[in-house]
């Protein structure tokens, strides 16, 4: 990595800092972007003194094998159309993945927008069209707008599949979890451009754990390490955005405003780690018209009978790497059974699982 | 997948606009941004939506932190 002047002074004071605290240091990445900018210019290695744990950031690692399974179900009833993000196609299920799905005939389609699943449904009006929405505080606004477009322009032949998931309850969860060993926290820039630095307050004030919203960049997480690294020094902890040119303390107003009038907070399985309360997004009761869950409810209720099992695939360890617990090079399948062209589980499908990150830069311990 | 990418706005309709992302032309909806954003101004796009303007010179803070930080680390050294 090419390093300009000030962001050497700052590789030069984390590794101070590092000296003066005399133990290693262990640092969350909430964010799947961040793993992979983090291995890709090479700051595990740059650090000696630093641990990187990667955290539930990755929306495609934490859809639970039985939402794949109710999104397969749906593809295959009469008429459907259902469109999703590219990632999702080769989320494994206990039914296949959405690829098998589209292999024996349903019409699966991959979107880059949610906008186009709705030109589809206006293109198609015979067709019923089904949106399997997943991602964070970043992605769920884009969802809200387009049932507030459906509703606008009356189109009936269209519903959302809502697997949405919200980063602080998952943290709350995630904090309170036996031998977690986490010094501080790097929290996702782009979720927070949505929802602003306030929602994870807790962090700092209740748990006491220093935490800094970060953009992307190699120059941005040294910056945020840097941070990071200030706080523990000085013994305090706060909530910091280093990522200013994208995050406002209040986050976007206008898409928290929609987000609000057509979801609620829903309990939510997170793959691997398990149910959340109130971590996930459902549609209010006065649009169910437009979810698919209400929508295809004799579908879904046959889920035992389609033969969907809730378990995760044997020996698969995505929830302990998806709370820092371990590393994917201490999974047994790793490299071996497990590898990104023929993935056992959801955190080596996504080019942002930690395990497909190790896999391709090649992690600690490999 | 929650990353958004600046681009710039090179054509606005109502809530719609065309962007120029590393030199693609991207038709996106402007729906969710709060604020009013113009012709030649930066736009952060995620999955073909506008989440937030990019302000270039909202880095003050973060970089006095920063600096602040590193200059306490100096003189200790010094
Ligand atoms: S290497 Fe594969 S099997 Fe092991 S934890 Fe990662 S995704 Fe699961």
């Amino acid at each position: 990595m090419a390093i300009n002047r000030q962001t050497d002074r700052q590789v030069k004071g984390i590794r101070m800092m590092l000296g003066e605290i005399g133990r290693p240091v262990r640092l969350m990445e909430v964010c799947g972007t961040h793993t992979v900018s983090i291995f890709r210019h090479g700051l595990r290695g740059m650090f000696e003194g630093i641990r990187f744990l990667s955290g539930p950031g990755c929306p495609v690692c934490v859809t639970s094998s039985e939402d794949v399974d109710r999104a397969v179900l749906i593809s295959r009833e009469p008429g459907v159309i259902l469109a999703t993000f590219g990632d999702m196609m080769r989320v494994p299920g206990s039914l296949g993945n959405l690829d098998y799905a589209r292999a024996c005939g349903a019409d699966v389609r991959i979107v880059y927008s949610a906008l186009d699943a709705l030109r589809m449904a206006r293109a198609e009006r015979t067709r019923r069209v089904v949106f399997f929405s997943t991602g964070f505080e970043t992605t769920a606004p884009g969802a809200a707008a387009i049932i507030h477009e459906a509703r606008k322009e009356g189109i009936k032949n269209f519903s959302v599949y809502s697997v949405h998931k919200l980063v602080p309850p998952a943290l709350r969860a995630l904090l309170s979890t036996p031998g977690l060993d986490v010094d501080g926290f790097l929290l996702p820039g782009h979720v927070s451009t949505i929802i602003g630095a306030r929602p994870y307050e807790f962090i700092a004030a209740d748990k006491g754990k220093p935490a800094v919203i970060a953009g992307f960049s190699a120059e941005d997480i040294i910056s945020a390490t840097l941070m990071l690294l200030g706080q523990m020094r000085q013994g305090r902890a706060a909530v910091e955005v280093q990522y200013q040119t994208a995050v406002r303390a209040e986050g976007n107003p206008k898409a928290l405003a929609l987000m609000e009038e057509f979801f609620e907070p829903a309990s939510a399985n997170w793959r691997g780690i398990g149910t959340i309360p109130a971590s996930g997004l459902g549609i209010r009761e006065g649009f169910s018209g437009f979810d698919a869950a209400k929508v295809f409810a004799g579908v879904l209720g046959g889920m035992e009978r389609a033969g969907a099992a809730s378990s995760e695939p044997p020996g698969c360890s995505c929830g302990d790497v998806l709370r820092g617990l371990k590393i994917p090079a201490e999974c047994r399948l790793f490299g071996k059974k497990c590898t990104p062209e023929s993935p056992v589980g959801a955190c080596m499908v996504s080019t942002e699982g930690s395990c497909a990150a190790y896999y391709k830069y090649g992690g600690p311990g490999r | 997948m929650c990353l958004a990418i600046p681009s710039r706005i090179i054509e606005k309709n109502g809530f719609e606009a065309t962007v120029d992302v590393y030199g693609a032309r991207r038709k996106i909806s402007l729906m969710l941004l709060p604020e009013e954003a113009a012709v030649g101004e930066y736009v952060l796009v995620h999955a073909g939506f506008a989440i937030q303007k990019v302000e270039e010179d909202a880095a003050s803070d973060a970089l006095g932190f920063i600096e602040e930080i590193l200059r306490a680390l100096e003189a200790e050294e010094a």
